[in-house]
């Protein structure tokens, strides 16, 4: 009653997010930072504190055997110098990483005033239909949050097919994300039919699901060009926590999409929608842990004639 | 009760978006290899047509060089829809008469009606075509546009090394029948878009009457088998002709060899086209750089 809001309480905060829909040269990384460094003033001039590039910028998508001749360490210095261009803000980039380990990854780097912040090495290549990337690039093996500090906190960043597989972003949300951020280089099928349209719906209603799910903003940045028969869709989406549209992109031409986000938005939503905060993550991990055990073979608690539960097992007998 | 049977329809598209994303694969293909220039094989068809209307939206007329290449038996009208379309697109033009060209060749084959022997003319005819565009190219500094549509390539209905030959296919992925919506939008005239299909290799001939069924019925066969992996039987369920579907999933399957480069006997550590894998356009492959 009349209590003064605790002094921990969040201001609302406007945090602009730009989303550069742009179209990289296949192959050509030198050439594509210089784009990228165009596009990176531009989103700097709007007020952009996150600028996100699109899945592979630095380098093209359809690389079959390039993928050696175009992979840069994720401490490559030009990574660096090309997130000073825009200072005190964050830098989203995909490109093609060699580890210390000559793996070859399809990674997008988190950068800050010429430093990486956070790395995120996509986990679901996808590698049936028209792709084939599982044959040139290895797969990531982790998905966590990064933490970027005040006012977004962690933000979740994935590559392009990550986001169809919805055990990452729920994860990334587990882990504290408010914002998720996924670069794209989603090619066009079948287009303005019903089908490429319900491909591109596809995408939309999976984005805000997992808003929606995961009361957290979600930031698309898909490409746009043609690499040989592939037209690259674009439409980069800037969402709400509560899945509302904040900025849209066109489909297939290049622009620079901008939109600000209420941090706040993300604070009233959890408390309308505590979803996060309902899960039961020890349940949902032993579930799992069940039906990975199932599917090897291996025994376990839950085995046939196994007790009801491991609980139950515990409990003492009469 | 049993379930109602499943359609069949045409594949439908937007005419509009595809213009937009076809334009944008040819503008994108020239400006990868280093060219500005198209050239182009007009026959008066509807395909050709449709090639050179998309190539106009993606480069000024004066870099389009359509060739109109008759042969003594081609039908006038075709020749008179191919100077229409000229005169519509402003594009250049020229006319190379491949009669003297093939003559001696078809001597050779020899005289005789059976269909055997037409294909054999009509496969030297369209090669001949093939010399012209890529020697034309050369000397417009310019890459050829194919005109091949989806339906005659599934179906195999094509010269190898022929009609299929070009640096770019803008309409591989259409077929006929959307073609034809493509071309309305595109503004072809009505009369080449409602005129009956011919590979006007010899006089008289129809696509329709030779492979036997309407463009329509040969599209939603295709459309179920190829886009939609239906199986033949499933076809059938839903009300397809069985013989028309066995005949056009066996000649898809007859005719793969013409859509793939001829396999090579791997012999060394790294073979081109098997584990020698590139994209055709990279750094270095631009023309000049």
């Amino acid at each position: 009653m009349g209590r003064p809001a605790p002094s921990h309480t969040p201001e609302r905060v406007r945090y602009t997010v730009a989303l550069a829909q742009l179209a990289p040269r296949l192959g050509e990384v030198d050439a594509n930072l210089e784009l990228a460094a165009g596009w990176l003033r531009r989103a700097v001039a709007e007020g952009a504190q996150l600028t996100a590039f699109p899945e592979l910028a630095l380098t093209g998508y359809l690389l079959s055997d390039l993928v050696p001749e175009v992979a840069i360490s994720a401490a490559d210095p030009r990574l660096a110098e090309l997130s000073r261009l825009a200072p005190g803000t964050l830098v989203a980039i995909g490109f093609v990483e060699e580890t210390d380990h000559h793996r070859y990854a399809n990674s997008a780097a988190l950068l800050r005033d010429g430093e990486l912040i956070g790395l995120h090495r996509k986990v679901f290549l996808p590698t049936y239909g028209l792709f084939d990337e599982g044959r040139f690039t290895r797969p990531g093996d982790r998905i966590r949050a990064i933490e970027v500090g005040e006012p977004m906190g962690r933000i979740g960043l994935s590559v392009c097919e990550d986001f169809w597989h919805a055990s990452l972003p729920m994860l990334q949300a587990q882990d504290g994300a408010s914002l998720l951020v996924n670069v794209a280089a989603g090619p066009a099928r079948a287009p303005g039919s019903a089908a490429g349209l319900r491909a591109i719906a596809g995408w939309h209603r999976m984005q805000d699901t997992y808003a929606l799910l995961g009361t957290v903003g979600i930031a698309f940045c898909n490409r746009v060009g043609n690499e040989e028969g592939l037209t690259f869709w674009g439409g980069s989406r800037l969402l709400g926590a509560d899945g509302s549209v904040l900025a849209e992109g066109p489909l297939y031409e290049e622009a620079l999409v901008v939109g600000a986000f209420e941090t706040d938005d993300v604070r009233m939503q959890r408390y309308q929608l505590p979803l996060l905060a309902d899960e039961r993550l020890e349940l949902v991990r032993r579930e799992i842990d069940r039906i990975i055990s199932e599917r090897a073979g291996l025994p376990g608690p839950w085995a046939p004639g196994a007790p009801e539960s491991p609980e139950s097992a515990d409990e003492p007998a009469g | 009760m049993p379930a109602e049977p499943e359609s069949t329809p045409l594949p439908e598209l937007d005419p509009v978006q595809t213009i937009e994303v076809i334009a944008g694969f040819i503008r994108s293909q020239l400006e990868q290899t280093g060219f500005e220039r198209l050239v182009v094989g007009l026959s008066g068809g509807v395909d050709s047509t449709a090639a050179a209307f998309l190539a106009a939206r993606a480069v000024p007329a004066g870099n389009l060089l359509a060739v109109r290449m008759p042969y003594r038996t081609s039908s006038p009208d075709s020749e008179a829809d191919a100077q229409l379309v000229v005169e519509t697109l402003g594009c250049r033009t020229e006319r190379v008469d491949i009669t003297p060209m093939v003559e001696p060749m078809l001597q050779l084959i020899g005289p005789g009606d059976g269909p055997a022997l037409q294909v054999r003319r009509g496969n030297v005819m369209a090669r001949q075509r093939m010399i012209v565009l890529y020697d034309r190219s050369a000397a417009f500094d310019a890459l050829v546009l194919g005109t091949s549509n989806k339906t005659e390539v599934l179906l195999g209905y094509s010269t190898l090394h022929g009609d299929m030959a070009a640096a770019l296919q803008p309409i591989g992925d259409l077929y006929k029948s959307q073609l034809r919506s493509v071309a309305a939008a595109l503004g072809v005239p009505e009369r080449i878009i409602g005129k009956e299909p011919s590979a006007d290799l010899w006089p008289g001939q129809t696509d329709e009457s030779e492979l036997g069924a309407s463009y329509d019925d040969l599209d939603r066969i295709l459309f179920a088998l190829v886009d939609r992996r239906w199986t033949v039987d499933r076809c059938v369920g839903a009300g397809l002709e069985r013989r028309l579907v066995e005949w056009v999933a066996r000649r898809v399957a007859q005719t793969e060899f013409k859509r793939q480069p001829a396999p090579v006997a791997k012999i060394s550590l790294r073979t081109p086209g098997i584990d020698h894998l590139y994209p055709r356009r990279r750094p270095g492959s631009r023309r000049g750089s």
